[in-house]
């Protein structure tokens, strides 16, 4: 919402700087987006003349200007290239170190064609204020001399640009922002008076109401105005707000609904056809806006028709076919109510976006109509002539009257401001609300009509999993207390929050408890993890394209965004590792990750078939560094596998309770991948290293290794206290074996039967060897398993030894097959 | 003293003068002292001599012996000594040779600004509150007094998601993480304090807007909390997350749908410098007000009995602010060369101890 200050003076006496104003204006809530001040954007230039005007000795198309200037400029020389220069032509002077806004230079004296040229003889189109016809802008006869043309041209005249939240309509026109600012103590309101205008026999035209979105609809006949170019100050109050003047009739209607904040629309009556004008719903029928544009209308847009058709999409656009021209001699005037919702739900359906739609959408002031319409009958007829006919109406005006309680301890209670009662209801009263009882420690106050905002009673929407009474209960003081916050807002907002003193939160602990649950606290664990294995943190988007997602999990029509911003972002993701191989490629691309340094993890939310989850998710791809005695080495399974098994070591799981499978999903190379599990259902995560035919889509060569793991199915380890360690005196005892065991034998089943055979003796067993070839037979391979025996009171005896020894072996030939290698 | 034991001497000497390594050493250690030594041999002579001869080169020849093994020792230390010096100057390398790096990681900014917003509020006994990312329209919208149709709902393009089978309703991807307050008003009983930090989204792509980003929304439901303490509670917190105890902080009257009164709260900056806390500037960040007493109603509270305060900030522009990152979308691209540049490391994690 744009205005200029001297539209603002319309309706508020003040004598406030403009800084004061913005101050006031952002502490108030009416938040400053921008200021244009003409003074500060066009200093400089000044108003001057031409003394002489010569051709340029060396340039056909160039003049000598002796220009003056007034003071300090009595006598300078211009080199000029307009046409229209001439000798005692009145023009707009630039000196050296001024700044052309239009074309972004700052004027330096110089030569041209080697003449002493001492600033700038500007356009319009220079100053970025408008358009010339042909060269430097001509200032009329008897202008005075070295004046700051700014201030002779009056356009020095800032301009606030103030966004305004969607609960104040009210705010929405120079009138309301003049309120707030005199409430808040900045001016003197003035009263907005509106001539009658006397009218004569009925309007032939009249309203049939016919749509429940319209509850009142006034309108009056204009016969015999002239149309035509407004008023210069009418086409510069509008200007100044970024509104293009159009004709008398329009720029009218603009003008009301700037300054007071109530749309009007104007028919041209001679385009109707018929005597009725008809609030209706749209049938499926087309309809050509002033916009130029055609809308298809449905059936529950709100329209005004005669019975040609469709003339206006109410509220939001008039037609094009009944819109007024030059030629306009008869104009019908509509001044009416809308609902919001109905207003909403076109506009947004259509796709059309006006000043009236805006302001319906937040309400407009419903006492406003009959009012608004007055005030565009004696502006149309005092502009334009004509002889307008008594109003039209149908429907009635709805009944907007409410009551607001105010208990004055509130403003402490809930507001933290203590403030004398009186003041709050200087306040209050400034704003419109009206006194209708004071009794003891509190007020009731009528709502003035414009503050569609305040004791609203809109209806609640409590959850439906309340118990009945508990819903009763918090619904029961629902309506009081929120007309009293919102009094109570008023008063602080115009107060300044500034005023209500800081107070310490209350701390019932000196030391507080842990801010997050031992669950929680594993995000941070991990990422902590991760870092420190060399992995980069990353944080990627939840959606991604469904071609990408369709190579992880197939797509499910409920994860695939109805209204996505781009193809490549439509679909929720099945798993972060999309995210982390299109990073590693963008990386790659950038010629990093020659170092071991393309890893990245990123711990994030995931959707699709296993519903939605947190997943800490790690790839590894590029190649590590070289190094004397190292070449580089693209990562393997085996990284990945690493990477997995830090992450659940560190959140407490013990590594015996985990076992492999070798049926990761098909996104990982089918021979060199696994999934996780505790037992032999839960699936805790999976690595791998990533199908070839994945790479490919991802434009990744060379092997990536990738692990997952399901945070949430990783059950929290017991918090129970630690039972004394047992550190015994005694050496271990370390034995090697070498087993000969089947290819197909899995490495963890050997080493879960040597760990098996003496679950108290043995405390340590260790793979340290694979062997095949030479004398190994084939299909089989060595193992080399150290086993580390740790006796508690006493040594081992030979014999005891001998025992354990042979029960390895036969543990592991049972389980396995394998036999000892001799 | 006898010519022949002082020969042995000289002839000892010099044989360990010779003798450069151990074994050149050692042999003429066992060459003269050991078991078939010379002068061990001398000694063993010693009884051919007379009674009085006997007493004197007797005497002689302890001494000797006692300075040979004494020459001996010493000159065994120095070829050890000098075998030692030899070995270390093979041994010698290029210590400029650079070490193997190991790769680094580092704790993206957005998860660090997370944990240092989560310490700050923690010590004013906040709990962490998390939520899901999919919400219905009533959890994202409704229960916070944002009816359909209300130009606040309108304004925030929602992303939508097919309602899930046998229900009409479209879902949404939070435009807000205020569900979480929801869940945990209807959930937990008064007095109530969490932070809910996560993602949200809005259909929104451009220079400053990420169709998805960070908040963190924070609720206080207790009896007596005033405007007050929202006043010093979010005062406090921007100080101790900028560092800055003298950080200027200004409170502006704004619109919630979910709060009121509402209000935005901007910090001091300087617009030519960026520098916080200086210059004659503001910069809003956050936004908050007491929580509306229909959104109380809607969780099953009665306002007439509990009010309390809200607020949210937008995460990736306080971590912006805070650590001088100029472009949004930086934080989603995953470039190498800047997570090195504003990454943490994982060893100095958020701690109010060790300082922010």
């Amino acid at each position: 919402m744009k205005f200029s200050l001297s539209w603002l003076r319309e309706h508020l006496d003040f004598t406030a700087s403009l800084e004061e104003i913005c101050a006031t204006l952002n502490r108030i809530g009416l938040e400053v987006e921008s200021v244009d001040d003409p003074t500060e954007r066009l200093s400089g230039f000044r108003t001057a003349k031409i003394v002489e005007a010569t051709r340029h000795p060396d340039a056909d198309r160039l003049q000598l200007c002796r220009v003056t200037a007034g003071e300090g400029y009595e006598e300078v020389q211009v080199v000029c290239g307009a046409p229209n220069a001439r000798t005692g032509l009145h023009v707009i002077f630039a000196p050296p170190g001024t700044y052309i806004p239009g074309s972004d230079i700052t004027i330096k004296p110089g030569k041209i064609r080697g003449q002493l040229s001492n600033g700038m003889l500007c356009s319009l189109r220079e100053l970025g204020i408008g358009e010339d016809s042909d060269g430097i802008a001509e200032l009329p006869e008897g202008t005075p001399l070295g004046v700051d043309y700014v201030r002779h041209a009056k356009l020095d005249d800032p301009v606030i640009d103030i966004g305004i939240t969607p609960n104040r309509g009210d705010a929405l026109s120079v009138r309301g922002i003049a309120r707030d600012l005199a409430a808040a103590g900045l001016g003197h309101f003035k009263p907005w008076l509106v001539p009658t205008v006397e009218s004569e026999g009925a309007s032939p035209i009249q309203w049939v109401l016919d749509h429940p979105a319209c509850p009142y609809v006034t309108g009056r006949l204009i016969r015999g105005v002239k149309n035509g170019p407004s008023p210069a100050w009418l086409e510069q109050r509008l200007e100044s707000v970024g509104l293009r003047s159009q004709s008398a009739l329009v720029d009218i209607t603009n003008y009301l609904m700037m300054h007071v904040g109530r749309p009007l629309h104007v028919f041209d009556a001679n385009r109707l056809k018929g005597n009725r004008l008809l609030l209706t719903s749209a049938t499926r029928e087309q309809f050509r806006a002033l916009d130029g544009q055609d809308y298809v209308l449905g059936t529950h847009d709100l329209v005004i028709a005669d019975e040609a058709g469709v003339q206006s999409l109410a509220g939001i656009i008039g037609g094009e076919t009944s819109a007024v021209t030059d030629d306009t001699t008869d104009v019908f005037v509509e001044s009416a109510l809308f609902d919001p919702v109905r207003i909403a739900l076109t506009g947004r359906r259509l796709g059309v976006q006006t000043d009236a739609r805006y302001r319906f959408e937040r309400g407009v002031d419903p006492a406003l109509v009959r009012t608004g319409l007055e005030a565009a009958t004696s502006l149309i007829v005092e502009l334009c002539g004509g002889i307008p006919s008594e109003v039209t109406e149908a429907g009635a005006e709805p009944d907007w009257q409410r009551t607001a309680t105010l208990r004055f301890a509130r403003l402490a209670t809930l507001g933290g401001l203590e403030i004398d009662a009186d003041k709050a209801v200087t306040i209050l009263e400034a704003l419109g609300f009206e006194v209708k009882e004071r009794g003891e420690g509190q007020a009731v106050f009528s709502v003035p009509s414009w503050r569609n905002d305040v004791a609203s009673g809109r209806v609640l929407a409590q959850a439906h999993s309340l118990d009945k009474s508990v819903a009763e209960r918090a619904a029961a003081h629902v309506t009081q207390m929120e007309a009293e916050a919102d009094l109570v807002e008023e008063v602080l907002r115009i107060r300044g929050l500034d005023e209500v003193p800081a107070q310490p939160l209350p701390q019932p602990h000196m030391v507080p408890p842990a801010a997050v649950t031992a669950e929680q606290s594993r995000a941070a664990l991990l990422r902590r993890l991760c870092a420190g294995r060399g992995l980069m943190e990353t944080v990627g988007f939840s959606f991604v394209s469904d071609q990408d997602a369709a190579l992880f999990e197939e797509g499910r029509e409920q994860d695939r965004l109805l209204n996505p911003i781009a193809t490549d972002l439509n679909q929720l993701r099945p798993t972060p590792v999309i995210n982390l191989l299109r990073a590693l490629g963008r990386n790659i691309a950038h010629g990093q990750g020659f170092a071991g340094d393309a890893a990245f993890f990123e711990l994030g939310p995931c959707f699709g078939q296993e519903g939605d989850r947190l997943i800490l998710a790690g790839v590894r791809g590029g190649v590590s560094a070289r190094a004397p005695g190292h070449v580089a080495e693209e990562p393997s399974w085996m990284e990945a596998k690493a990477d997995l098994w830090s992450a659940l070591l560190t959140l407490g799981m013990a590594e015996a309770s985990l076992s492999c499978t070798a049926d990761a999903p098909d996104y990982y190379h089918p021979g060199r991948s696994g999934v996780v599990r505790q037992g032999p259902k839960l699936v805790l995560g999976r690595f791998g290293e990533l199908h070839p035919r994945v790479a490919r889509h991802f434009g990744l060569s060379g092997t990536v290794a990738l692990f997952e793991l399901n945070v949430a199915a990783v059950p929290q380890p017991k918090m129970k206290r630690k039972a004394a360690p047992a550190l015994s005196a005694l050496q271990p005892v370390r034995r090697d074996f070498a087993f000969l065991a089947d290819k197909a034998v899995q490495i963890q089943d050997v080493l879960k039967a040597v760990r098996m055979a003496d679950r108290k003796l043995i405390t340590d067993v260790r793979l340290f060897d694979i062997f095949e070839g030479g004398t190994v037979p084939k299909g089989q391979r060595s193992l080399g398993v150290e086993v580390v025996l740790q006796p508690q009171k006493e040594s081992l005896t030979d014999a005891q030894l001998e025992g354990v020894m042979a029960a390895v072996e036969a543990a592991v030939h049972k389980a396995t097959g394998a036999t000892l290698r001799r | 003293m006898a010519n022949d034991l002082e020969n042995l001497k000289n002839d000892t000497i010099a044989a360990l003068q010779r003798a450069s390594t151990h074994s050149e050493w050692d042999a003429v250690r066992v060459g003269t002292l050991g078991r078939s030594g010379t002068l061990t041999g001398l000694l063993r002579q010693l009884g051919s001599f007379s009674h009085e001869e006997r007493k004197e080169r007797g005497q002689a020849l302890n001494r000797l012996r006692d300075e040979l093994t004494y020459l001996i020792e010493q000159r065994g230390r120095e070829i050890e000594a000098l075998a030692l010096q030899q070995r270390l100057a093979e041994e010698t390398v290029d210590i400029t040779q650079p070490t193997p790096a190991a790769p680094v990681g580092l704790i993206h900014p957005i998860s660090r600004t997370i944990e240092e917003i989560t310490t700050i509020f923690g010590a004013m006994g906040f709990h962490l509150a998390e939520g899901p990312d999919v919400e219905s329209q009533w959890h994202n919208f409704s229960a916070l007094n944002t009816p359909e149709h209300h130009p606040a709902r309108t304004e925030q393009d929602t992303f939508y998601l097919p309602a899930l089978e046998g229900e009409e309703e479209l879902r949404v991807l939070r435009t807000q993480t205020s569900g979480v307050q929801v869940r945990t008003m209807l959930q937990e009983k008064p007095p109530i304090r969490i932070i809910a930090p996560g993602r949200t989204y809005r259909a929104d792509h451009d220079a400053t807007h990420s169709p998805m980003f960070h908040q963190c929304e924070g609720l206080v439901i207790e009896k007596g909390i005033t405007l007050g303490h929202l006043k010093g509670c979010l005062t406090e917190f921007l100080r101790a997350f900028f560092n800055q105890p003298d950080l200027p902080v200004r409170f502006r009257a704004s619109y919630f749908p979910f709060t009121e009164p509402s209000m935005e709260i901007d910090i001091g900056w300087s617009r030519e410098t960026g520098a916080i806390g200086a210059g004659a500037d503001w910069l809003e960040v956050l936004g908050a007000g007491m929580v509306h007493a229909r959104v109380l109603s809607n969780c099953g509270l009665d306002p007439a009995e509990w009010q309390g305060f809200a607020f949210g900030m937008g995460i990736e522009r306080l971590a912006m602010l805070k650590n001088g990152i100029a472009d949004l979308r930086s934080f989603y691209e995953s470039d190498l060369r800047w997570l090195r540049h504003y990454g943490f490391s994982a060893l100095s994690p958020a701690t109010l101890t060790e300082g922010l």
